[in-house]
């Protein structure tokens, strides 16, 4: 069960159960879409950029506890950052997840830490995020074309 | 000789614990373990007879080429095909139609036709006809699917069974919902509108008796590996009269009679399909699966299949909050399901934990998933060598992961 109970962390499973920033936003002026084809998950991510800020976030989708989770508690941690600043978090984020080993100063993510011993999962930890780095990246329109309606 | 008192002994691979736990192996339907004569069969093969077939003469090579000519015969007994003939080696099922969409379909259908396929079709009895549809400009239709349980609308069957229809290609078993098609009046209903008739028998081959005759099909394709035989080899059944007036689809050594630098004349079938060195040694260890097979019993390895795919489905019911797809008798030799609150690679991973291998997510069948307002399900197989008290094991599992999850 150890490997397991790393996995699954009441952090997780809280945010799994109470998804936070769940659904679309009306105010999005950026909006990307993510999948995983092998597993099918999939995430969308809407922003509202305030000049080079992020002001507001959500996701949607579906997908395992992880994914799920994982796209939850990264939009209570992107709220008001900037592009680079959100760009070194997910530095950060991915070091833990490939890794285990989380810096001092991170928190919260820091419960995917599990997410290391089963690299199956790497890509669904990270899914969200994906969705959201190329949210950031893309103007409206593209990101607009990013979005399948499936 | 194989009895069923001691049949788990057949099958090496299944006596292993997984993270301390008895190994419970509940995913055959993507591939089910060998027994100890098929591998034996290998390894026979390559440290005794391994030669090239159909060129030598020498002995090696002449004794390699009986033992793969009659592992085709052997396949075509246990098929209850006409001829030997009427056997192509392929990779397995999903070259087995690549061959027919490549090569009969290209050859026979243009714009204005129609290529007839179900709902419930895995994706290798789907993408091969869009590239067909696409280079013949045919059309794609499908028969729907009714409700979880899966069964076909064989009232909208016969509204887009047209004299347009030239194909009708449908999965005898699906893999996704256990459901099992009425195979035999398909293909005669495709039969009556002149279309030719393709089974998908991946999930068939190795669980229901097969005769291709009695089920009058045209075309069957079907895999090795899911029937205790290897990876990397299967088979195309098809009627004599077709295959050898089908065009190539692939070209080069052994098939051809006379070459030129302009053009080529090839052989008849099976060797004008089956190009290049073959996969002779998996041939043989296919051979030796059906004889494994047959001496269990193709009669009562579905009864055995169908009891335990009844067992699971009942037993599952009782989980709060389950949705089983498929009918709850008369099911093929698995079962599939979801919970709106907990993913399928959620379950997986946590069924791992207690030794039981299951299968999550969309199964290959990405459309039929669509429809039914999933993103996936979580499936339990089952082959000759599982148990009701594995079925336990994995109703205690899933108990398990409810209570963890909610
Ligand atoms: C119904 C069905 N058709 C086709 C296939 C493809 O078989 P293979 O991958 O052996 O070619 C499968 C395998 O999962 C299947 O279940």
């Amino acid at each position: 069960m150890s490997d397991l109970a790393d996995l699954y962390q009441q952090v997780i499973l809280d945010h799994n159960k109470r998804p936070r920033n769940r659904g679309r936003l009306p105010t999005a002026n950026r909006v990307a879409h993510g999948d995983n084809p092998t597993c099918g998950d999939q995430c969308n991510v809407y922003l509202r950029l305030d000049g080079d800020r992020i002001a507001e976030i959500s996701f949607d989708g579906s997908g395992c506890a992880i994914s799920q989770a994982s796209a939850s508690l990264m939009t209570t941690q992107l709220k008001g950052r900037t592009a680079a600043e959100a760009a070194k978090l997910y530095e950060s984020f991915h070091h833990i997840v490939t890794t285990g080993q989380a810096p001092d100063e991170i928190s919260d993510l820091a419960a995917f830490a599990g997410v290391h011993a089963f690299p199956a999962r790497i890509k669904c930890a990270t899914l969200g995020w994906h969705a959201a780095l190329n949210a950031l990246k893309g103007d409206a329109a593209a990101a607009t074309t990013e979005t399948h309606n499936d | 000789m194989p009895s069923w008192s001691n049949v788990r002994a057949d099958f090496p691979a299944l006596n292993q614990n997984v993270g301390g736990k008895p190994l419970v192996y509940l995913d055959n339907a993507a591939t089910t373990q060998r027994p100890q004569a098929v591998i034996d069969a290998l390894d026979r093969f390559y440290r005794h007879d391994n030669a090239n077939v159909h060129r030598g003469l020498h002995a090696l090579s002449m004794r390699a080429t009986d033992a793969y000519e009659g592992a085709r015969a052997r396949v075509a007994k246990f098929l209850n095909a006409a001829a030997p003939e009427e056997i192509v080696f392929t990779r397995g099922t999903t070259e087995s139609i690549n061959l027919v969409a490549g090569s009969w379909a290209t050859a026979n259908l243009r714009p204005g036709d129609a290529i007839l396929l179900t709902e419930a079709e895995h994706h290798s009895n789907l993408v091969p006809w869009q590239l067909a549809a696409k280079r013949t400009g045919a059309s794609l239709r499908f028969v729907p699917v009714l409700g979880d349980e899966g069964r076909l609308d064989l009232a909208a069957l016969d509204r887009l069974l047209t004299k347009e229809v030239k194909l009708f290609a449908f999965t005898h078993v699906s893999n996704t919902l256990g459901t099992i098609n009425p195979a035999a009046e398909l293909c005669a209903k495709a039969r009556k509108v002149g279309a030719i008739s393709v089974v998908d028998a991946a999930q068939s081959v190795g669980h229901l008796p097969l005769d291709v005759r009695a089920l009058g099909c045209d075309f069957l394709a079907f895999s090795g590996h899911k029937r205790g035989g290897p990876t990397g080899i299967g088979g195309l059944y098809g009627r004599r009269e077709l295959l050898d007036a089908m065009p190539p689809w692939q070209g080069g050594g052994g098939m051809i009679n006379h070459v030129d630098w302009q053009e080529s004349r090839w052989k008849p079938s099976p060797e004008r399909h089956e190009a290049g060195t073959p996969n002779i040694a998996d041939a043989i260890a296919l051979g030796a699966a059906c004889d494994y097979l047959d001496a269990l019993g193709r009669d009562k390895i579905a009864a055995h299949d169908r009891e335990l795919a009844e067992l699971a489905y009942e037993r599952l019911s009782r989980l709060p909050g389950i949705r089983l797809l498929g009918p709850a008798r008369g099911r093929s030799s698995l079962v599939s399901f979801a919970f709106s609150d907990i993913h399928a690679h959620d379950i997986v991973t946590f069924a791992d934990e207690d030794g039981v291998a299951l299968r999550g997510g969309h199964h290959c069948n990405q459309p039929l998933m669509r429809k039914l307002g999933l993103t996936g399900t979580t499936r339990a197989s089952f082959y000759v060598y599982n148990t009701a008290q594995e079925i336990e094991v994995l109703a205690a599992s899933l108990e398990r992961i409810l209570r963890f999850f909610r």
